[in-house]
């Protein structure tokens, strides 16, 4: 078996009497796409918090190719190839967006003490993050536009767009999909599955369209725990997965 | 283009100023000048911080200090004949002086910057307040140089060429050096560094997603800042021919961040405008009633309402967008 990408290891956080994340251990193996869903307050961004360093666990390890990385800071992650998208997306909004990728094709590119050569001029810099703005479907015209200016859809590709900068090894996603309309999800979900197989995916989504649609494996959290984990249709038939979300749609 | 040619009238204009302050029968203007363009080279430095990193430093009054005290202690020991703790000589020369008073302010900045950044915000703003304090507070304790009272320094340092007696080439001199430490700032704002920086002030949380550890770029930033203010203290000293601790108050800290958002956060000139406002007003009004903070409240006040990028955003000439 080839080595996998990540894994947790009995990874525990408590919030006061909170218990966000139960011993958990997941684990995404090279090429996959792994869906993580849960009704609301199952510990699924406070995971994601835990993955990128954010978030400090109580107890458990992180292990990212083979090596764990429990201990790193959230940049020192980044750096070996963990890159990811918020939930509510972080971009720098008085920038454009040709320099916001250009700033994330720089990070990437080593230390950035550089203090003499204009930067905005850098064709090291610029190519790459026009060709990665292409890829995502960001055309030309919007280039140069502030991003504060920017649709909320156009804010998330974006901001996925920063992430591949880094050439990640793998892809956090924290809801991908959120506060998007009918037409720009369906061109997220065509995004994601363009990069699916190249690039490692840990997506965190509630819209379930588009898990059942991209999700290679699927790990429902509830309460902090997995409490199954499989194919699309293994966890449709699942009936601790039924009642988990029934008892959401009732409570 | 049209920046260029209003840069370079501009600097034609500052650089006649002592001309024009001669024939208009105003001749304390060129000394007005002279400590407009000392403010200035320091508000640019805090600038970098502030306007561009996104740290609001409530102490850099310190390293504009201590940059002047590095003059004022050098002269002292240079007229007493004794060397600084028995090995280092005192020196009237300028080309020795501002280099050490730009290492010490720089020093002093990598420490406290070293710990003042491992918080931010507000208490960012007040540990570096702090610091600022504890250095104020040295220096009034410093009996052997005056204390409270400071130090005179007799004469202005000199300089193989110039006459710094001269109060038109001191204005020059340290024009020239506002205009040099401009265009460096300039750079680094636009190298990659200062997109990082700039990456900082507008989303650390997504810099260290990126992967970039953020600490380091500030400190860098941090000294970069106090070297600046350290170069400032040093000219301004040599203009007063007078240091004292008050040059490192609290007041004076605040002063430098005014003249930063007064002339607009992150701009280039924004800082030397604040400047020649804040100094220009202490003087026009301090003319008319000595209670003239009273009237600078409100304009103050104004511009922070009403001109979101400070002076500079009054003229349209607001942050550029990278």
């Amino acid at each position: 078996m080839a080595e996998l990408i990540l894994e947790t290891h009995g990874l525990m956080k408590r919030f006061g009497g909170l218990v966000a994340t139960d011993t958990l251990s997941i684990d995404v193996r090279p090429g996959e796409l792994h869906a993580l869903i849960g009704p609301n307050g199952a510990g699924k961004t406070t995971l994601i918090g835990l993955l990128t360093g954010e978030i400090r666990p109580d107890a458990g390890h992180i292990v990212f190719l083979g090596q764990d990385i429990s201990r790193l800071s959230v940049a020192a992650r980044a750096r070996r190839g963990l890159a990811r998208s918020f939930q509510i997306v972080q971009v720098l909004d008085d920038d454009t967006a040709l320099a916001n990728v250009a700033l994330a094709v720089q990070a990437h590119a080593g230390h950035s003490f550089r203090f003499w050569r204009n930067a905005a001029e850098d064709d090291a810099l610029l190519g790459p993050a026009r060709a990665l703005l292409d890829s995502v479907g960001l055309g030309p015209a919007r280039w140069n536009s502030r991003v504060g200016d920017l649709s909320h859809g156009e804010r998330k590709v974006l901001e996925l767009a920063m992430s591949l900068a880094a050439k990640p090894r793998l892809l956090l996603l924290d809801e991908p999909m959120a506060g998007l309309g009918a037409s720009e999800s369906l061109r997220m979900t065509e995004t994601l599955r363009a990069l699916k197989g190249s690039i490692p995916m840990l997506l965190v989504e509630h819209d379930m369209d588009a898990v059942f649609a991209l999700a290679d494996r699927i790990t429902v959290m509830v309460y902090g725990r997995a409490i199954a984990s499989g194919s699309a249709a293994d966890i449709r038939a699942d009936p601790a997965v039924q009642e988990a979300y029934l008892a959401e749609e009732h409570g | 283009m049209r920046d260029r040619i209003l840069l370079g009238l501009l600097f034609v204009l500052a650089a006649a100023l002592p001309f024009m302050a001669e024939a208009t029968g105003t001749p304390a203007t060129t000394g007005i000048a002279t400590q407009i363009v000392c403010f200035a080279i320091a508000a640019a430095s805090l600038n970098l911080l502030i306007g561009h990193g996104g740290l609001v430093s409530f102490g850099h009054a310190a390293y504009f200090g201590l940059g002047a005290y590095v003059v004022g202690i050098l002269w002292e020991h240079f007229r007493l004949n004794e060397p600084l703790l028995g090995v280092i000589p005192g020196t009237n020369q300028l080309l020795i002086t501002l280099p050490l008073a730009m290492l010490v302010a720089g020093l002093a900045a990598t420490v406290i910057g070293a710990l003042s950044l491992r918080t931010s915000g507000v208490q960012f703003i007040m540990i570096t307040l702090a610091f600022a304090q504890m250095v104020f507070f040295l220096f009034v304790g410093l009996k052997q140089y005056g204390g409270d009272d400071g130090l005179v320094v007799r004469r202005r340092n000199l300089v193989p060429g110039l006459d710094l007696r001269d109060q038109m080439q001191l204005y020059w001199l340290c024009l020239g050096l506002l205009v040099a430490w401009l265009f460096v700032l300039h750079r680094i704002v636009g190298s990659r560094f200062g997109r990082v920086l700039e990456g900082i002030r507008q989303n650390e949380r997504r810099m260290a997603a990126t992967g970039i550890s953020t600490y380091s770029y500030k400190l860098v930033a941090f000294i970069v800042s106090g070297v600046g203010c350290g170069m400032a203290g040093a000219l301004m000293a040599n203009y007063l021919r007078f240091v004292s601790p008050d040059m490192m108050s609290w007041q004076r800290s605040g002063d430098l961040m005014v003249m930063v958002i007064l002339g607009g956060m992150g701009t280039l000139l924004g800082p030397v405008l604040g400047a020649a406002g804040l100094v220009g007003l202490e003087y026009a009004l301090g003319g008319v009633t000595e209670h003239w903070q009273f009237i600078l409240g409100p304009i103050l006040l104004f511009v922070v309402l009403f001109a979101r990028g400070g002076l500079m955003g009054l003229f349209g000439f607001g942050r550029r967008h990278g």
